[in-house]
């Protein structure tokens, strides 16, 4: 430790600190644009000047070492005159258009000046203007409004890995720009908005929809992939406007990946806004209770055997308890929450979960990633790893890539094999790769859901704990055996043991006439086609895709930002997000209407109240009545690769499939863009 | 005076042979072995009795600076840059040794780098210096065939290679550290200080960065001994310096001189006076276009060294004086040099990327005197905002000679704006903008 004594505040600050740093620990406000925490520090806004004593010149403090005894002054005349001297310059080539500037409220340019700008402006010479740029469908640009900060150079270079931005031209004609025009390639390019500290880039999908101080803000939590990203969830007037990210450390940090941000324009389309049942083969709107009178008419009658329910990806822990309890009454064995049909090891929770947590990441020194695609499954993770792999230096974070990881996981690689036969060698052969994941004192492996919904997926596990074992991976104080999932719901239900029990079906089972009545919970993932003609569908869920299509008998539920809910991110963190808006129509919160229908059914569920379903789910799960997955099936190892189950990223579930923003997305970084001859 | 006994660059206008063969005859390459003998540390002892300072404008003691770099042998290698990318205005000096003196440079950086414990010198050759760094590249050549450099270099047992690099026309890449950035292959931008390029330089290494010059005295003064080199000149002004002279003299030219000499005795001598005579000038800007100028009162008297220029609120500089007489329109003078600035400034840092633009549109109403009498002090108000405020030295540049003209010269800006008030009428013209015709402007 360090003391520095900042305005006459003693401060003890870790040796390396900057004076920054100092300065917030002596509780001193340092107004800054280019600094970012998270970021390398650029130094070039100079807003953050302070004085240090005996410095011939004010210093930036962003970028300036602390020493022992040294003596920073924040609040002097020459440190007051030089922020008002570089907030002029800030503004005298800004356009000052607030009032149509989609930041305003939010602008930290705004916002200083505020605290230190001039009323007046000495500057009557010409302003410069910039073009925008085109940067694709998600961030728009009004350039003139940059003041060259380079936060979002830095952003995509450090973070997101894909250093697409860059500052042509010197002086006062810097552009921030792509070179060549194109769309920006990062799953993480939304951050760019938040990070920008004017209005130069911000969300074009969202231009002049509203204003940040008429927004209700909800914390909540981010279900377009299983990382349990934390969000705030911004509302106007019953609809959802905004979703941006919220600080976590252990978990997103303070990213949120574009899928997770932008689907929001999928929210108010193709919702299921009232009950829906087929007669004569056509869908006709009712009531609730002759939806439910249509159910129990059909179930009369029918064997519990005959019942099955499959969980969707976006579930909450609740609705899952519910639909789980409901099948139990009814004497259903025919439960299952893998729509892909994976097969996971359920013998112990850590060997389903990403079991060192992603915190862990920054732990570990070397990397072995087998079958997952962690840019798509996951960009918020992968950042992650990117930071471990920049913080190690190029050689410093050995990364082995079994499976297919794309032309850019932005981290570099060795390419070990791309299916189960490379990984059998992987684990029989001494690959030199191998002594090094031995040699690593915190080795990291991670299995995809590209390795595991797979027919051998049993035997590609065993092999993963094998291989676990012999390097490890799997010690006193570390575990290193990673799961990465894609689907929000896939813990949760794992941990509420929403598996076939004891002579169940499995998805695969329950399709092609293996029930006559099958209950989709958000279910649209899985081949719908396949349901047998005879089966009667409830599709109970919030958007108008493949389930419902097919459904018998629809009741709308809540999408995440309609409930109150728990979810269980892939490193099995349990974590609740919170009621944003109202469901659309007469769609209601998923479990209240599993308990609606139940007391029609007459297995009413003993709980009333979502406090009641809450204290049900604590008791914890009966996970040991679940037919196990037995590592080391009879199969045997396919020689398929493992490939991408997902066509692209942007397109993976209901909502964003609702979304035009997604869609578009979709459309301009689809692999072959046909070109119109001109 | 410098006397020709002390002179370093013997062969500074070319009349002798520049290649191996004329550098040896004037003693270069002379028992270098014996230099590096005396060992790293009595090496950087010398010249920091020589009390040379750097002689690239900012005049910090080279010694001191060599003496900044770890001691022994670290993880990471050191390296010796050469900054060889003169760009200042109306400053040739550097040039002249690349030219005719390549050997003394290369022999010069050998026993630099063997002083820092460095294996590799990297020279950024200003990029329009073709012609200079095909000499150098001759001399390099030469000197890898005769075992002057690579392994071994010159039978001293030191491995050293010299490497030359041309840069390619951005003004900002003579800044140390945008310099270390160029030679990166980044785009040329100053990085924030600390570190020190003595503790994380070019990629990341120990490196120390010195002008053409200040290494090139090196050999010269390690034979001599520092004591010789300290006894020219004044006290912490030591030593002779190449300077030049341009603008308005009758024999503009590039020379070697004592520091301390007057400077009305080095335009006289080295000058061949002013045009028109003495009475004729109007004002000297002693060393590059970054110093603040001086009117002919200053000139009359004071000497051409760091402190005594410091004293009158300029600087040495690169020591290549502009001299201009009584027919230069000084204000635009001056704003030519704030285009210039701001046609350079990088662009990083928020003070000099927006404040250069806006001083250059002043000073062009300036000229015209299409401006009010308060906008001088805002004017000067704007320097004062910009200078000491940036990551580096441009920003100070920039300001310094606006500040020197409104210091010495403000009646004649004053005097202008009158002029172009009585002739357009009014004092409106200032709300215009800088582009607007002005004959519309009469004519209402």
């Amino acid at each position: 430790m360090v003391r520095v004594i900042v305005d006459g505040i003693p401060v003890d600050v870790p040796a390396g600190s900057s004076a920054l740093q100092a300065c917030e620990a002596a509780g001193k406000e340092i107004p800054r644009f280019c600094f970012h925490e998270r970021l390398s520090v650029a130094g070039n806004c100079r807003m953050c000047l302070v004085q240090v004593v005996r410095a011939p010149k004010p210093v930036a403090s962003c970028g300036f070492p602390v020493a022992e005894g040294m003596q920073i002054l924040t609040d002097t005349e020459v440190v007051r005159k030089a922020r008002r001297a570089v907030m002029e310059f800030l503004l005298i080539n800004h356009p000052l258009d607030c009032p149509i500037c989609d930041q305003g409220g939010e602008c930290d340019l705004q916002d200083q000046a505020y605290g230190y700008g001039s009323g007046i402006s000495r500057y009557h010479e010409e302003k410069r203007a910039v073009t925008d740029k085109n940067l694709g469908p998600l961030v728009k640009t009004v350039m003139t409004r940059c003041i060259q900060c380079t936060r979002c150079v830095r952003f995509c270079t450090e973070v997101a890995g894909t250093p697409e931005l860059g500052a042509v031209s010197r002086g006062e004609n810097v552009e921030i720009t792509t070179y060549v025009e194109k769309a920006l390639t990062s799953e993480l390019s939304g951050n760019l908005i938040d990070i920008c500290p004017v209005g130069a880039l911000t969300s074009k999908p969202g231009a002049f929809q509203a204003r940040p101080w008429e927004m209700k803000k909800t914390d909540a939590i981010d279900v377009m992939d299983a990382v349990g990203t934390n969000i705030q969830i911004q509302a106007r007037g019953g609809e959802v406007k905004r979703i941006v990210p919220r600080v976590n450390d252990d978990i997103n940090e303070e990213w949120l990946s574009d899928k997770g941000r932008f689907s929001v324009d999928g929210l108010k389309r193709r919702r299921l806004d009232r009950p829906w049942v087929r007669v004569h083969g056509k869908l006709q709107a009712v009531s609730w209770q002759d939806a439910f009178v249509a159910i129990a008419r059909r179930l009369n009658g029918v064997p519990g055997s005959r019942i099955g329910a499959i969980v969707g990806d976006l579930c909450e822990a609740e609705s899952i308890m519910a639909l789980r309890d409901l099948m139990l009454a009814l004497g259903s064995p025919n439960l299952d929450c893998r729509q892909d049909g994976a097969l996971y090891d359920t013998s112990s929770r850590s060997r389903y979960i990403f079991a060192s947590g992603i915190a862990g990441i920054d732990e570990a020194d070397a990397l072995l990633v087998i079958g997952a695609d962690p840019r798509h499954d996951a960009p918020v993770l992968n950042a992650r790893i990117r930071k471990r792999y920049l913080a190690a230096g190029r050689s410093g974070f050995p990364i082995g890539v079994i499976g297919d990881v794309g032309a850019d996981p932005t981290w570099a690689c060795e390419r070990l094999g791309d299916g189960p036969g490379a990984l059998r060698d992987f684990v029989a052969g001494s690959h030199a790769f191998a002594e090094i994941l031995k040699n690593a004192k915190k080795p990291m492996i991670i299995i995809g859901q590209e390795a595991l919904a797979r027919e051998d997926a049993a035997d590609v596990q065993a092999l993963c704990t094998q291989l676990a074992e012999s390097v490890g991976a799997i010690a006193e104080g570390w575990n290193g055996l990673n799961v990465l999932h894609t689907a929000a719901s896939r813990v949760a239900g794992l941990d509420l043991g929403f598996l076939p029990r004891p002579g169940g079906r499995s998805v695969r089972g329950m399709l092609s006439g293996g029930v006559d009545v099958l209950w989709l919970l958000g279910a649209d993932e899985f081949p719908v086609h396949a349901i047998g003609p005879e089966t009667f569908v409830i599709y109970q869920g919030h958007h108008g895709d493949a389930g419902a299509a097919r459904a018998d008998v629809i009741l709308p539920g809540a999408a995440y930002t309609e409930k109150s809910g728990t979810w269980v991110n892939t490193e099995g963190r349990v974590q609740r997000g919170f009621q944003a808006v109202f469901p659309p129509g007469e769609a209601r919160e998923d479990w209240r209407i599993l308990r609606a229908v139940s007391e029609v059914l007459g297995h009413t569920l003993p709980y009333d109240t979502l406090e009641a379903l809450r204290e049900r789910l604590r008791l914890g799960n009966d996970a040991e009545a679940v037919q196990p997955d037995v590592p080391g099936g009879q199969s045997g190892l396919d020689a398929r690769p493992f490939t991408s189950l997902t066509q692209g990223y942007y397109l993976t579930n209901p909502i964003s499939r609702a979304s035009p923003t997604m869609n578009e997305c979709a459309r301009v970084h689809a692999p072959h863009t046909a070109v119109a001859a001109e | 005076m410098l006397s020709d006994k002390d002179r370093i660059f013997t062969n500074l206008y070319g009349q002798n042979d520049w290649r191996l063969a004329g550098a040896r005859a004037r003693g270069d390459w002379n028992d270098t072995k014996a230099i590096l003998g005396k060992g790293r540390d009595a090496i950087v002892a010398e010249m920091k009795a020589s009390s040379l300072r750097g002689r690239g404008g900012a005049g910090f003691p080279t010694g001191l600076k060599w003496s900044f770099m770890p001691k022994g042998d670290g993880p990471l290698p050191h390296y010796l840059v050469i900054n060889g990318d003169e760009s200042e205005p109306g400053t040739c000096k550097d040039r002249e040794i690349l030219r005719h003196e390549p050997h003394k440079l290369i022999e010069s950086a050998l026993i630099a780098s063997f002083a820092m414990g460095a294996h590799a010198a990297y020279i950024y050759v200003r990029g329009e210096f073709y012609n200079e760094a095909r000499h150098l590249q001759c001399a390099v050549d030469e000197a890898y065939e005769a075992g002057l450099l690579g392994k071994n270099a010159a039978g001293t047992g030191w491995d050293f290679d010299f490497y030359i690099h041309r840069g390619a026309g951005a003004y900002i890449c003579g800044e140390e550290t945008a310099l270390l950035e160029s030679l990166e292959g980044k785009k040329g931008q100053p990085r924030m200080k600390p570190p020190f390029p003595a503790g994380a330089g070019l990629y990341g290494c120990p490196t120390t960065v010195n002008n053409v010059e200040s290494i090139a005295v090196a050999s010269t003064i390690l034979r001599r001994g520092g004591a010789w080199f300290a006894g020219l000149g004044r006290p912490n002004n030591t030593g002779s310096k190449l300077m030049a002279i341009s603008g308005h003299v009758n024999t503009p030219c590039v020379f070697e001189e004592e520091l301390g000499v007057p400077l009305k005795e080095i335009i006289e001598k080295h000058g061949g006076g002013v045009r028109g005579g003495w009475d004729n000038l109007l004002a000297v800007i002693p060393g590059g276009c970054s110093v603040p100028l001086l009117p002919k009162e200053i000139c009359e008297t004071v000497l051409m060294d760091y402190d005594s220029l410091r004293a009158e609120r300029s600087g040495l500089g690169t020591a290549c004086m502009i001299v201009m007489d009584k027919s230069t329109d000084i204000i635009k003078a001056i704003a030519r040099f704030s285009q210039f600035f701001k046609h350079e400034s990088c662009g990083q840092c928020t003070p000099c990327r927006e404040g250069t633009g806006w001083m250059m549109r002043v000073m062009n109403r300036m000229v015209e005197g299409r401006a009010e009498i308060e906008e001088i002090d805002m004017l000067e108000q704007v320097t004062r905002q910009v200078e000491g405020h940036t990551i580096c030295a441009l920003g100070d540049a920039a300001a310094w000679p606006i500040q020197g003209l409104i210091r010495h010269f403000r009646p004649v800006m004053e005097e202008r704006i009158h002029n172009y008030k009585q002739q357009h009428g009014g004092a409106k013209q200032v709300q215009v903008p800088a582009s607007a015709p002005v004959a519309t402007l009469a004519a209402e």
